[in-house]
């Protein structure tokens, strides 16, 4: 017998604000989240094309498989359809954090959460994160990480360009730190659904 | 070779084998034995018109290949996820490293360029086969002779002088170094087919002579602290030193033509 669920997390990413300074702390463009917005999810990743996209969808699998609790729900097939609404940059992390608030929203059980952070480093080793897409364009090199939320490990990382160890260091220190604020989002955000209902 | 918590040396790795130029009818060749891991890489160069947005610059098409003979889990038909995606990870290695300035296969800007397709096809997989294809195209690419090639003003076609040829300008030696990940206590460097299969995770960290990292790959799996990344970035440096060792070896053995 086989089960299937499915649940889609729609993620409104505003494009970066310019007008925000970016300061070495958190520099998080702002996120909003809406849950369960569509009753009869429909669409499917089968419309993406090319080799990068199944790069992509790979290491979103990977990072889910490596978090939810398989084994209580064998014979279970857990499909995640992730529908880009607009790529403002950063557009792998939002997949990823889209992906987990939607296991959260399917009552999927997870050992963590998880949450994306992208970081850029341009020409002269500034580190940006969450970058836009004209950022990410410019950068010497961008780094995209996925860490969990019980001790920050490093779930998935996929980089693009060339750095140092020691900047992969930094950029993940800086990660890290931002996941918290994600962190904080992600139970903010339920918090306000689950006090309304 | 079970050593709880530390990176751990693989032992039945031992042998890096690689042998230039075995396929007479390609441009360059190389074929690498890593343990029981086989790859060939064959590397054909062709004219072509370069792109309009970039009108100096070559092009290099990575393609790697898991035909059905070298592990009963592939089937024949198009090219499975495994094939794309290690497609896809010998393009990012070639783009981010800048092996190859594409600038050089350049012969005359906005009208002619060398494309450089290379074809990576496994003949024997137990494991690791990130690395493998990694060395076998590094090998490759050091082993390609190109013609010189003028374009003759009265007819304004390319002439081909198959006397002289020269080897290709290699900028960097991009080495890849991969590990499997076992729930965070145990990681192994150069996994073999049975040890990938019942990891929890993989790492594979792409390294250059200068030490930089062109590539860091972590396709999911279990998480690991920063002072484990650590240790994986020095055994990849080491691990570098010994394959840029065996390179020059087998380079400098070969005969000048």
């Amino acid at each position: 017998m086989e089960g299937a669920m499915r649940s889609d997390a729609k993620i409104r990413g505003e494009s970066g604000t310019e007008s925000s300074p970016r300061g070495p702390g958190c520099s998080l463009r702002h996120f909003a989240c809406e849950q369960n917005l569509l009753s009869r999810p429909d669409g499917s990743a089968s419309f993406l094309q090319g080799v990068a996209e199944k790069s992509r969808e790979r290491l979103i699998r990977n990072t889910c498989e490596a978090v939810v609790l398989g084994t209580l729900h064998p014979r279970t097939s857990i499909t995640v359809v992730l529908q880009v609404i607009s790529d403002a940059g950063s557009l792998l992390a939002c997949c990823l954090n889209a992906a987990c608030m939607a296991l959260v929203d399917a009552g999927v059980p997870m050992r963590s959460l998880f949450c994306g952070v992208t970081c850029a480093l341009d020409s002269d080793g500034t580190l940006m994160l969450d970058p836009t897409a004209k950022q990410e364009k410019e950068a010497r090199a961008v780094l995209t990480f996925a860490l969990d939320s019980v001790e920050r490990k490093l779930l998935m990382s996929t980089t693009k360009g060339l750095y140092s160890d020691a900047e992969l260091q930094q950029c993940l220190a800086a990660a890290q730190a931002a996941s918290q604020h994600v962190f904080r989002f992600y139970r903010e955000s339920l918090q306000r659904r689950y006090s309304k209902s | 070779r079970e050593d709880g918590g530390r990176v751990q040396n693989c032992g039945t790795f031992g042998v890096l084998q690689e042998i230039f130029g075995s396929i007479s009818t390609a441009d360059g060749s190389a074929l690498v034995k890593l343990g029981n891991t086989t790859v060939i890489c064959g590397i054909k160069a062709e004219f072509a018109a370069p792109p309009t947005d970039a009108p100096d610059k070559g092009y290099v098409v990575p393609n790697v290949d898991l035909p059905p003979l070298c592990s009963s889990r592939f089937r024949s038909g198009p090219p499975g996820e495994e094939a794309q995606v290690a497609s896809q990870f010998i393009a990012d290695v070639i783009e981010n490293s800048q092996i190859i300035q594409k600038e050089d296969l350049c012969i005359s800007p906005g009208k002619l360029a060398w494309v450089l397709y290379c074809d990576l096809i496994c003949l024997d997989y137990d494991g690791n086969i990130l690395d493998a294809c990694t060395f076998a195209l590094l090998a490759a690419l050091k082993n390609v002779q190109l013609p010189e090639v003028t374009i003759s003003e009265e007819t304004a076609l390319a002439e081909v002088n198959l006397k002289k040829k020269s080897f290709l300008n290699i900028r960097t030696h991009p080495v890849a170094t991969s590990f499997a990940v076992f729930d965070d206590t145990l990681l192994i460097v150069d996994p073999t087919g049975e040890e990938e299969h019942l990891a929890t995770g993989t790492l594979t960290v792409v390294m250059d002579e200068e030490g930089k990292l062109c590539c860091l790959h972590k396709p999911g799996g279990s998480g690991l602290t920063g002072a484990k990344l650590q240790d994986c970035m020095s055994r990849a440096v080491t691990r570098h030193k010994e394959v840029k060792k065996l390179m020059d070896e087998v380079v400098k053995s070969m005969k000048p033509k």
